[in-house]
Protein backbone atom coordinates (compact mmCIF):
# COMPACT_ATOMS: atom_id res chain seq x y z
CA UNK A 1 0.00 0.00 0.00
CA UNK A 2 1.45 3.35 -0.84
CA UNK A 3 0.81 6.70 -0.40
CA UNK A 4 -1.87 8.56 -2.76
CA UNK A 5 1.79 11.01 -4.12
CA UNK A 6 1.76 8.06 -6.49
CA UNK A 7 -1.55 7.73 -7.77
CA UNK A 8 -1.01 9.16 -11.05
CA UNK A 9 2.37 7.78 -11.46
CA UNK A 10 3.38 5.05 -14.24
CA UNK A 11 5.63 2.09 -12.10
CA UNK A 12 8.74 3.31 -14.06
CA UNK A 13 8.23 6.64 -12.49
CA UNK A 14 7.38 5.56 -8.66
CA UNK A 15 10.91 3.36 -9.33
CA UNK A 16 13.20 6.45 -10.71
CA UNK A 17 11.51 8.29 -7.58
CA UNK A 18 12.90 5.73 -5.42
CA UNK A 19 16.54 5.75 -7.19
CA UNK A 20 16.03 2.64 -8.82
CA UNK A 21 18.57 2.90 -12.11
CA UNK A 22 17.26 1.81 -15.29
CA UNK A 23 19.43 -1.44 -15.24
CA UNK A 24 17.31 -2.04 -12.06
CA UNK A 25 13.85 -2.01 -13.94
CA UNK A 26 15.53 -4.03 -16.63
CA UNK A 27 16.55 -6.69 -13.98
CA UNK A 28 12.82 -6.11 -12.77
CA UNK A 29 11.22 -6.89 -15.96
CA UNK A 30 13.68 -9.98 -16.10
CA UNK A 31 12.26 -11.04 -13.12
CA UNK A 32 9.21 -10.46 -13.82
CA UNK A 33 8.81 -12.44 -16.99
CA UNK A 34 10.21 -15.45 -15.34
CA UNK A 35 7.62 -15.54 -12.94
CA UNK A 36 4.63 -15.09 -15.68
CA UNK A 37 6.42 -17.88 -17.00
CA UNK A 38 6.95 -15.43 -20.28
CA UNK A 39 9.48 -16.16 -22.77
CA UNK A 40 12.56 -14.00 -22.11
CA UNK A 41 11.76 -12.22 -25.74
CA UNK A 42 8.58 -10.94 -23.40
CA UNK A 43 11.17 -8.33 -21.47
CA UNK A 44 11.38 -5.63 -24.02
CA UNK A 45 7.82 -5.65 -24.41
CA UNK A 46 7.52 -5.90 -20.13
CA UNK A 47 9.63 -3.22 -20.22
CA UNK A 48 7.62 -0.76 -22.30
CA UNK A 49 4.19 -1.61 -20.92
CA UNK A 50 5.36 -1.05 -17.63
CA UNK A 51 7.03 2.26 -18.57
CA UNK A 52 3.12 3.67 -18.98
CA UNK A 53 1.68 1.57 -16.30
CA UNK A 54 -0.31 3.40 -13.51
CA UNK A 55 -1.09 1.52 -10.39
CA UNK A 56 -4.63 0.19 -9.82
CA UNK A 57 -7.22 0.02 -6.74
CA UNK A 58 -6.79 -3.82 -5.69
CA UNK A 59 -9.55 -4.57 -3.23
CA UNK A 60 -9.50 -8.05 -1.50
CA UNK A 61 -12.25 -9.72 0.20
CA UNK A 62 -12.00 -12.64 2.04
CA UNK A 63 -14.76 -15.62 2.97
CA UNK A 64 -15.22 -19.05 3.72
CA UNK A 65 -11.31 -19.87 3.95
CA UNK A 66 -8.45 -20.68 5.88
CA UNK A 67 -5.99 -17.34 5.21
CA UNK A 68 -4.00 -20.37 3.59
CA UNK A 69 -3.79 -17.99 0.19
CA UNK A 70 -2.20 -14.85 2.11
CA UNK A 71 0.03 -16.80 4.00
CA UNK A 72 0.97 -17.86 0.41
CA UNK A 73 0.86 -14.66 -1.34
CA UNK A 74 3.12 -12.95 1.44
CA UNK A 75 5.67 -15.56 1.51
CA UNK A 76 6.29 -14.93 -2.06
CA UNK A 77 9.93 -15.61 -2.72
CA UNK A 78 10.93 -12.89 -5.15
CA UNK A 79 10.85 -10.49 -1.99
CA UNK A 80 11.87 -7.43 -4.01
CA UNK A 81 10.36 -8.17 -7.21
CA UNK A 82 6.98 -8.53 -4.91
CA UNK A 83 7.07 -5.90 -2.52
CA UNK A 84 7.23 -3.52 -6.07
CA UNK A 85 4.39 -4.91 -7.39
CA UNK A 86 2.70 -4.18 -4.40
CA UNK A 87 4.21 -0.85 -3.93
CA UNK A 88 2.94 -0.20 -7.45
CA UNK A 89 -0.68 -1.28 -6.41
CA UNK A 90 -3.04 0.31 -4.02
CA UNK A 91 -4.39 -2.64 -1.99
CA UNK A 92 -7.23 -0.51 -0.34
CA UNK A 93 -9.00 -3.55 1.35
CA UNK A 94 -7.36 -6.50 2.79
CA UNK A 95 -8.99 -7.50 6.17
CA UNK A 96 -6.21 -9.72 7.35
CA UNK A 97 -3.14 -7.60 6.07
CA UNK A 98 -4.77 -3.80 6.39
CA UNK A 99 -4.11 -1.89 9.93
CA UNK A 100 -7.59 -0.22 9.87
CA UNK A 101 -10.73 -2.50 11.45
CA UNK A 102 -14.34 -1.93 12.10
CA UNK A 103 -16.34 0.79 10.36
CA UNK A 104 -12.86 2.22 9.46
CA UNK A 105 -12.32 -0.88 7.46
CA UNK A 106 -15.59 -1.05 5.68
CA UNK A 107 -15.40 2.77 4.99
CA UNK A 108 -12.17 2.26 2.84
CA UNK A 109 -13.25 -0.52 0.83
CA UNK A 110 -16.66 1.87 0.28
CA UNK A 111 -14.00 4.70 -0.50
CA UNK A 112 -12.22 2.48 -2.68
CA UNK A 113 -15.26 1.89 -4.81
CA UNK A 114 -16.45 4.80 -5.01
CA UNK A 115 -13.39 6.36 -6.13
CA UNK A 116 -12.65 3.80 -8.90
CA UNK A 117 -15.59 2.43 -9.83
CA UNK A 118 -15.37 0.68 -12.80
CA UNK A 119 -11.52 0.47 -12.98
CA UNK A 120 -10.92 -1.52 -9.44
CA UNK A 121 -9.56 -5.38 -9.15
CA UNK A 122 -11.35 -7.60 -7.00
CA UNK A 123 -9.17 -10.15 -5.44
CA UNK A 124 -11.64 -13.55 -3.47
CA UNK A 125 -10.14 -16.27 -1.47
CA UNK A 126 -12.92 -18.44 0.18
CA UNK A 127 -16.03 -19.81 -1.15
CA UNK A 128 -19.70 -18.44 -0.48
CA UNK A 129 -21.76 -20.26 1.64
CA UNK A 130 -25.41 -20.19 0.16
CA UNK A 131 -26.94 -22.12 3.28
CA UNK A 132 -27.35 -19.77 4.95
CA UNK A 133 -25.79 -16.26 5.51
CA UNK A 134 -24.98 -16.35 9.16
CA UNK A 135 -22.46 -19.37 8.20
CA UNK A 136 -19.96 -16.20 7.40
CA UNK A 137 -20.16 -12.46 7.34
CA UNK A 138 -17.88 -9.18 7.32
CA UNK A 139 -18.81 -6.47 9.76
CA UNK A 140 -22.46 -7.92 8.99
CA UNK A 141 -22.78 -8.38 5.95
CA UNK A 142 -23.26 -11.50 4.49
CA UNK A 143 -20.80 -12.59 1.76
CA UNK A 144 -22.83 -13.18 -0.99
CA UNK A 145 -24.39 -9.55 -0.17
CA UNK A 146 -20.41 -8.07 -0.20
CA UNK A 147 -19.56 -9.98 -3.20
CA UNK A 148 -22.07 -8.88 -5.12
CA UNK A 149 -22.21 -5.22 -4.34
CA UNK A 150 -17.96 -5.20 -4.31
CA UNK A 151 -18.14 -7.28 -8.18
CA UNK A 152 -20.58 -4.47 -9.66
CA UNK A 153 -18.14 -1.75 -9.97
CA UNK A 154 -14.71 -4.00 -10.88
CA UNK A 155 -13.11 -4.02 -14.37
CA UNK A 156 -12.32 -7.76 -13.45
CA UNK A 157 -12.07 -10.53 -10.67
CA UNK A 158 -9.46 -12.79 -9.43
CA UNK A 159 -10.73 -15.81 -7.56
CA UNK A 160 -7.64 -16.46 -5.59
CA UNK A 161 -7.18 -20.37 -4.69
CA UNK A 162 -9.49 -23.67 -4.80
CA UNK A 163 -12.21 -22.37 -2.81
CA UNK A 164 -12.91 -19.06 -4.79
CA UNK A 165 -12.11 -21.10 -8.03
CA UNK A 166 -14.37 -24.22 -7.43
CA UNK A 167 -15.58 -23.96 -3.43
CA UNK A 168 -12.94 -25.97 -3.02
CA UNK A 169 -12.85 -27.88 0.86
CA UNK A 170 -16.19 -26.06 2.03
CA UNK A 171 -18.06 -27.50 -0.73
CA UNK A 172 -16.56 -31.22 -0.10
CA UNK A 173 -19.27 -33.43 -0.20
CA UNK A 174 -21.53 -33.04 1.91
CA UNK A 175 -21.40 -29.15 1.78
CA UNK A 176 -22.97 -28.41 5.13
CA UNK A 177 -22.88 -24.47 4.33
CA UNK A 178 -23.80 -24.57 0.83
CA UNK A 179 -20.31 -23.42 -0.36
CA UNK A 180 -20.40 -21.83 -4.00
CA UNK A 181 -17.49 -20.64 -6.03
CA UNK A 182 -16.95 -17.20 -7.93
CA UNK A 183 -18.05 -18.51 -11.07
CA UNK A 184 -21.37 -19.54 -10.27
CA UNK A 185 -22.69 -16.18 -8.44
CA UNK A 186 -21.02 -13.62 -11.21
CA UNK A 187 -21.33 -13.98 -14.68
CA UNK A 188 -21.26 -10.63 -16.11
CA UNK A 189 -17.40 -9.61 -15.58
CA UNK A 190 -14.52 -11.31 -16.44
CA UNK A 191 -13.40 -13.60 -13.86
CA UNK A 192 -9.12 -15.13 -13.35
CA UNK A 193 -9.50 -18.14 -11.46
CA UNK A 194 -5.99 -19.23 -9.76
CA UNK A 195 -6.79 -22.57 -8.73
CA UNK A 196 -4.09 -23.97 -5.96
CA UNK A 197 -4.45 -24.89 -2.04
CA UNK A 198 -3.21 -22.65 -1.59
CA UNK A 199 -2.12 -21.67 -5.05
CA UNK A 200 1.61 -21.04 -5.88
CA UNK A 201 2.42 -17.49 -4.44
CA UNK A 202 4.56 -16.24 -7.78
CA UNK A 203 1.17 -17.79 -10.25
CA UNK A 204 -0.84 -14.81 -7.82
CA UNK A 205 1.55 -12.06 -8.14
CA UNK A 206 2.26 -13.19 -11.98
CA UNK A 207 -1.71 -12.63 -12.51
CA UNK A 208 -1.84 -9.72 -10.81
CA UNK A 209 1.64 -7.98 -12.76
CA UNK A 210 -0.02 -9.33 -16.07
CA UNK A 211 -3.30 -6.70 -15.20
CA UNK A 212 -0.46 -4.30 -14.02
CA UNK A 213 1.64 -4.56 -16.91
CA UNK A 214 -0.79 -5.06 -19.85
CA UNK A 215 -3.99 -3.97 -18.52
CA UNK A 216 -6.05 -6.59 -19.87
CA UNK A 217 -6.44 -10.02 -18.45
CA UNK A 218 -4.26 -13.23 -19.36
CA UNK A 219 -5.54 -16.32 -21.73
CA UNK A 220 -7.64 -18.18 -19.88
CA UNK A 221 -8.58 -21.91 -20.67
CA UNK A 222 -11.99 -24.01 -20.30
CA UNK A 223 -11.42 -23.87 -16.27
CA UNK A 224 -11.19 -19.67 -16.37
CA UNK A 225 -7.19 -20.27 -15.60
CA UNK A 226 -4.18 -18.43 -16.90
CA UNK A 227 -2.52 -20.87 -19.56
CA UNK A 228 0.98 -19.68 -18.96
CA UNK A 229 0.49 -21.20 -15.57
CA UNK A 230 -1.63 -24.06 -15.78
CA UNK A 231 -0.97 -24.70 -19.68
CA UNK A 232 0.49 -27.86 -18.96
CA UNK A 233 -0.24 -30.70 -16.47
CA UNK A 234 2.27 -31.80 -13.57
CA UNK A 235 2.94 -34.62 -15.56
CA UNK A 236 4.15 -33.27 -18.38
CA UNK A 237 6.70 -30.65 -16.51
CA UNK A 238 7.42 -33.62 -14.10
CA UNK A 239 11.44 -34.55 -13.93
CA UNK A 240 10.12 -37.83 -12.83
CA UNK A 241 8.18 -38.09 -15.79
CA UNK A 242 11.56 -40.47 -17.63
CA UNK A 243 10.67 -43.08 -15.04
CA UNK A 244 6.68 -43.17 -16.33
CA UNK A 245 7.85 -43.47 -19.77
CA UNK A 246 10.11 -46.52 -18.97
CA UNK A 247 7.42 -48.13 -16.52
CA UNK A 248 9.48 -47.60 -13.28
CA UNK A 249 7.29 -46.84 -10.31
CA UNK A 250 7.56 -46.67 -6.76
CA UNK A 251 4.92 -49.09 -5.09
CA UNK A 252 5.27 -48.20 -1.64
CA UNK A 253 6.76 -44.87 0.12
CA UNK A 254 9.63 -46.87 0.99
CA UNK A 255 10.83 -49.24 -1.35
CA UNK A 256 13.29 -49.14 -3.60
CA UNK A 257 11.45 -47.45 -6.33
CA UNK A 258 10.54 -44.46 -3.48
CA UNK A 259 14.47 -44.09 -2.94
CA UNK A 260 15.56 -44.37 -6.37
CA UNK A 261 13.05 -41.51 -7.02
CA UNK A 262 10.63 -43.23 -9.62
CA UNK A 263 7.39 -42.22 -10.52
CA UNK A 264 4.73 -41.99 -7.89
CA UNK A 265 1.99 -43.02 -10.19
CA UNK A 266 0.99 -46.21 -8.10
CA UNK A 267 1.06 -43.83 -5.08
CA UNK A 268 -2.23 -41.82 -6.26
CA UNK A 269 -0.25 -39.20 -8.29
CA UNK A 270 -2.55 -36.95 -9.57
CA UNK A 271 0.06 -34.97 -11.60
CA UNK A 272 -1.49 -37.02 -15.49
CA UNK A 273 -4.67 -34.93 -14.66
CA UNK A 274 -3.57 -31.94 -12.75
CA UNK A 275 -2.52 -28.60 -14.29
CA UNK A 276 -0.27 -26.17 -12.30
CA UNK A 277 3.47 -24.76 -12.57
CA UNK A 278 4.55 -26.44 -9.73
CA UNK A 279 7.21 -28.65 -11.42
CA UNK A 280 9.07 -25.62 -12.58
CA UNK A 281 8.13 -23.01 -10.12
CA UNK A 282 8.39 -24.80 -6.99
CA UNK A 283 7.95 -23.57 -3.24
CA UNK A 284 9.89 -22.31 -0.87
CA UNK A 285 12.31 -20.08 -2.20
CA UNK A 286 12.25 -22.82 -5.47
CA UNK A 287 13.62 -25.24 -3.08
CA UNK A 288 11.16 -27.84 -3.68
CA UNK A 289 7.67 -29.66 -4.51
CA UNK A 290 5.45 -32.19 -3.62
CA UNK A 291 6.89 -34.97 -5.55
CA UNK A 292 10.48 -33.81 -5.11
CA UNK A 293 9.99 -34.31 -1.49
CA UNK A 294 8.66 -37.88 -2.60
CA UNK A 295 4.75 -37.12 -2.43
CA UNK A 296 2.47 -37.72 -4.94
CA UNK A 297 0.99 -34.41 -6.68
CA UNK A 298 -3.15 -34.04 -4.54
CA UNK A 299 -4.11 -32.73 -7.77
CA UNK A 300 -5.26 -29.31 -5.56
CA UNK A 301 -5.62 -27.00 -8.39
CA UNK A 302 -8.77 -28.99 -10.13
CA UNK A 303 -12.20 -29.12 -9.58
CA UNK A 304 -13.40 -31.51 -6.73
CA UNK A 305 -9.56 -32.64 -5.34
CA UNK A 306 -10.78 -33.49 -1.99
CA UNK A 307 -13.65 -35.82 -3.00
CA UNK A 308 -11.07 -36.98 -5.66
CA UNK A 309 -11.73 -40.99 -3.84
CA UNK A 310 -8.44 -41.34 -2.39
CA UNK A 311 -5.43 -38.93 -2.75
CA UNK A 312 -2.83 -42.26 -2.12
CA UNK A 313 -5.58 -44.23 -5.13
CA UNK A 314 -3.55 -44.36 -8.21
CA UNK A 315 -5.50 -42.75 -10.79
CA UNK A 316 -6.32 -46.17 -12.79
CA UNK A 317 -8.24 -47.37 -9.53
CA UNK A 318 -12.19 -47.01 -9.50
CA UNK A 319 -13.00 -43.40 -7.52
CA UNK A 320 -16.40 -43.17 -7.75
CA UNK A 321 -19.26 -44.63 -6.08
CA UNK A 322 -18.16 -48.47 -5.55
CA UNK A 323 -21.85 -49.49 -5.84
CA UNK A 324 -21.85 -47.78 -9.05
CA UNK A 325 -18.71 -49.33 -10.27
CA UNK A 326 -20.17 -53.10 -9.59
CA UNK A 327 -22.90 -52.22 -11.76
CA UNK A 328 -20.87 -50.64 -14.53
CA UNK A 329 -18.86 -53.54 -14.16
CA UNK A 330 -21.41 -56.22 -14.47
CA UNK A 331 -22.96 -54.34 -17.07
CA UNK A 332 -19.73 -54.66 -19.27
CA UNK A 333 -19.61 -58.59 -18.02
CA UNK A 334 -15.76 -58.18 -17.54
CA UNK A 335 -14.67 -61.07 -15.33
CA UNK A 336 -11.63 -58.84 -13.60
CA UNK A 337 -13.97 -55.82 -13.40
CA UNK A 338 -16.31 -57.37 -11.33
CA UNK A 339 -13.97 -59.19 -8.67
CA UNK A 340 -12.21 -55.83 -8.37
CA UNK A 341 -15.69 -53.98 -8.14
CA UNK A 342 -16.34 -57.34 -5.07
CA UNK A 343 -13.13 -56.58 -3.19
CA UNK A 344 -13.44 -53.13 -2.83
CA UNK A 345 -17.16 -53.46 -1.94
CA UNK A 346 -16.12 -55.69 1.20
CA UNK A 347 -13.39 -53.34 1.59
CA UNK A 348 -15.71 -50.90 2.06
CA UNK A 349 -17.79 -52.90 4.49
CA UNK A 350 -15.02 -53.36 6.68
CA UNK A 351 -14.09 -49.98 6.76
CA UNK A 352 -17.91 -49.07 7.70
CA UNK A 353 -17.74 -51.60 10.35
CA UNK A 354 -14.48 -50.50 11.78
CA UNK A 355 -16.02 -46.83 12.23
CA UNK A 356 -18.62 -45.61 14.47
CA UNK A 357 -19.94 -42.13 15.02
CA UNK A 358 -18.65 -39.89 17.37
CA UNK A 359 -21.35 -38.94 20.07
CA UNK A 360 -21.80 -36.45 22.82
CA UNK A 361 -20.46 -38.82 25.40
CA UNK A 362 -17.43 -39.69 23.31
CA UNK A 363 -16.01 -36.25 23.83
CA UNK A 364 -17.09 -36.29 26.97
CA UNK A 365 -14.33 -39.01 28.25
CA UNK B 1 17.66 -43.96 8.11
CA UNK B 2 21.32 -42.47 8.04
CA UNK B 3 22.52 -39.02 9.67
CA UNK B 4 24.97 -36.94 8.51
CA UNK B 5 28.11 -35.11 10.43
CA UNK B 6 26.22 -31.93 11.38
CA UNK B 7 23.30 -34.30 12.87
CA UNK B 8 20.65 -33.83 9.79
CA UNK B 9 18.81 -36.33 8.55
CA UNK B 10 20.30 -37.21 5.16
CA UNK B 11 17.76 -39.60 2.67
CA UNK B 12 18.49 -42.08 0.66
CA UNK B 13 17.35 -40.77 -2.68
CA UNK B 14 19.42 -41.73 -5.35
CA UNK B 15 19.47 -39.54 -8.31
CA UNK B 16 20.92 -40.61 -11.72
CA UNK B 17 22.39 -39.07 -14.25
CA UNK B 18 20.33 -37.33 -16.97
CA UNK B 19 17.33 -38.20 -14.99
CA UNK B 20 15.12 -35.48 -17.23
CA UNK B 21 16.91 -35.86 -20.19
CA UNK B 22 16.97 -32.20 -20.78
CA UNK B 23 20.38 -31.31 -19.79
CA UNK B 24 22.05 -32.31 -23.80
CA UNK B 25 18.77 -30.69 -25.57
CA UNK B 26 19.67 -27.58 -23.43
CA UNK B 27 23.05 -27.57 -24.45
CA UNK B 28 22.33 -28.09 -28.24
CA UNK B 29 20.15 -24.96 -28.25
CA UNK B 30 22.71 -22.86 -26.81
CA UNK B 31 25.07 -24.18 -29.80
CA UNK B 32 22.81 -23.51 -32.09
CA UNK B 33 22.52 -19.78 -29.92
CA UNK B 34 26.32 -19.42 -30.97
CA UNK B 35 25.51 -20.14 -34.61
CA UNK B 36 22.96 -17.57 -35.01
CA UNK B 37 24.93 -15.15 -33.58
CA UNK B 38 27.64 -15.71 -35.92
CA UNK B 39 25.41 -16.17 -39.45
CA UNK B 40 23.07 -13.06 -38.00
CA UNK B 41 23.92 -11.36 -35.12
CA UNK B 42 21.33 -12.16 -33.47
CA UNK B 43 20.84 -13.15 -29.47
CA UNK B 44 19.64 -16.05 -28.12
CA UNK B 45 18.23 -16.05 -24.46
CA UNK B 46 16.76 -18.97 -22.19
CA UNK B 47 15.26 -18.84 -18.80
CA UNK B 48 16.94 -21.72 -16.97
CA UNK B 49 13.82 -21.57 -14.38
CA UNK B 50 11.10 -22.41 -17.61
CA UNK B 51 12.18 -25.92 -18.06
CA UNK B 52 11.90 -28.71 -16.02
CA UNK B 53 15.20 -29.91 -14.34
CA UNK B 54 15.71 -32.66 -11.84
CA UNK B 55 17.86 -31.78 -8.26
CA UNK B 56 21.64 -31.44 -9.63
CA UNK B 57 21.05 -30.76 -12.85
CA UNK B 58 20.67 -27.01 -13.21
CA UNK B 59 24.33 -27.41 -11.20
CA UNK B 60 25.16 -29.55 -13.99
CA UNK B 61 24.41 -27.16 -17.12
CA UNK B 62 26.86 -24.35 -15.16
CA UNK B 63 29.47 -27.11 -14.29
CA UNK B 64 29.66 -28.03 -18.24
CA UNK B 65 29.73 -24.66 -19.44
CA UNK B 66 32.11 -23.12 -16.46
CA UNK B 67 33.96 -20.55 -15.90
CA UNK B 68 35.65 -17.77 -18.98
CA UNK B 69 37.28 -14.24 -18.74
CA UNK B 70 34.40 -12.12 -17.52
CA UNK B 71 32.88 -12.20 -14.05
CA UNK B 72 30.23 -9.32 -13.03
CA UNK B 73 28.66 -8.01 -10.56
CA UNK B 74 25.45 -5.40 -10.34
CA UNK B 75 24.15 -3.80 -7.35
CA UNK B 76 20.67 -3.18 -8.89
CA UNK B 77 17.74 -4.32 -6.79
CA UNK B 78 19.95 -6.57 -5.00
CA UNK B 79 22.93 -8.65 -6.24
CA UNK B 80 23.52 -9.71 -10.14
CA UNK B 81 26.23 -11.98 -11.43
CA UNK B 82 26.65 -11.96 -15.45
CA UNK B 83 29.22 -14.47 -16.05
CA UNK B 84 31.17 -15.22 -19.48
CA UNK B 85 31.21 -19.34 -19.41
CA UNK B 86 34.27 -21.03 -21.03
CA UNK B 87 31.93 -20.77 -24.42
CA UNK B 88 32.65 -17.19 -25.39
CA UNK B 89 29.78 -15.70 -25.56
CA UNK B 90 27.48 -18.00 -24.05
CA UNK B 91 26.89 -15.65 -20.41
CA UNK B 92 25.09 -17.01 -17.51
CA UNK B 93 22.96 -14.16 -15.77
CA UNK B 94 22.17 -14.94 -12.01
CA UNK B 95 19.58 -12.10 -10.38
CA UNK B 96 19.34 -12.41 -6.74
CA UNK B 97 16.51 -10.12 -4.31
CA UNK B 98 17.85 -8.41 -1.26
CA UNK B 99 17.54 -11.73 0.81
CA UNK B 100 20.52 -13.43 -1.93
CA UNK B 101 17.76 -15.96 -2.98
CA UNK B 102 18.17 -16.34 -6.78
CA UNK B 103 14.68 -15.02 -8.60
CA UNK B 104 15.88 -15.69 -12.24
CA UNK B 105 18.52 -17.28 -14.17
CA UNK B 106 19.50 -16.76 -17.82
CA UNK B 107 21.39 -18.49 -20.22
CA UNK B 108 22.89 -15.61 -22.75
CA UNK B 109 24.19 -16.12 -26.00
CA UNK B 110 25.21 -12.54 -27.17
CA UNK B 111 28.45 -10.34 -27.50
CA UNK B 112 27.46 -8.34 -24.18
CA UNK B 113 24.08 -9.05 -21.98
CA UNK B 114 22.00 -6.14 -22.60
CA UNK B 115 22.08 -5.29 -18.36
CA UNK B 116 25.93 -4.55 -18.34
CA UNK B 117 25.41 -1.80 -21.26
CA UNK B 118 24.79 1.73 -19.38
CA UNK B 119 21.35 2.68 -20.34
CA UNK B 120 20.56 5.63 -22.08
CA UNK B 121 17.62 6.99 -18.81
CA UNK B 122 20.77 6.34 -16.31
CA UNK B 123 23.25 8.13 -18.96
CA UNK B 124 20.96 11.60 -18.65
CA UNK B 125 20.21 11.17 -14.87
CA UNK B 126 24.40 11.04 -14.37
CA UNK B 127 24.72 14.18 -16.65
CA UNK B 128 22.20 16.40 -14.55
CA UNK B 129 23.63 15.44 -11.37
CA UNK B 130 27.93 15.91 -12.23
CA UNK B 131 25.86 19.27 -13.98
CA UNK B 132 24.34 20.03 -10.26
CA UNK B 133 27.39 19.13 -8.31
CA UNK B 134 29.44 21.53 -10.91
CA UNK B 135 27.27 24.42 -10.22
CA UNK B 136 27.71 23.94 -6.26
CA UNK B 137 30.70 23.69 -6.39
CA UNK B 138 31.19 27.04 -8.06
CA UNK B 139 28.47 28.70 -5.60
CA UNK B 140 30.47 26.96 -2.68
CA UNK B 141 34.07 26.90 -3.73
CA UNK B 142 34.43 23.13 -2.66
CA UNK B 143 35.63 21.44 -5.16
CA UNK B 144 33.46 17.77 -6.58
CA UNK B 145 36.08 16.03 -5.40
CA UNK B 146 36.17 17.37 -2.04
CA UNK B 147 32.47 17.25 -1.88
CA UNK B 148 32.44 13.81 -2.80
CA UNK B 149 35.28 12.96 -0.06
Amino acid sequence: MTNNDNKDKTLAQILRSRGISRRGFLKFCAATASMMAMSPAMIPKIAHALENARRPSVIWLSFQECTGCTESLTRAHTATVESLIFDAISLDYHHTLQAASGHAAEEARETAMKENYGEYLLVVDGSIPMGNPGYSTIAGISNYDMLMETAKGAAAIIAVGTCATYGGIPQAKPNPTGAVSVRDLIKDKPIINVPGCPPIPVVITGVLTHFLTFGTIPELDHLGRPKVFYGQSIHDRCYRRPFYDKGLFAETFDDEGAKKGWCLYKLGCKGPTTYNACATTKWNDGTSWPIEAGHPCLGCSEPDFWDGGGFYKALSMPTENITQTVIYTAAGAVAAGLMLGARNLSKKEQAKAAHSNTTIDDLKK
Amino acid sequence: MPESETGAIKFNIQIGDELTQNVKPLLHEVKHGLEKLIETGKITVIDLRSIPLAPNEEDKILNILGQGEVVAKLDALGLSEVVETKYTGVWLVTHYNDEDHIISRFIEVTTMPEILCSQTEDIMAAYSRLTLDLEDSLKTNESVVEKSA
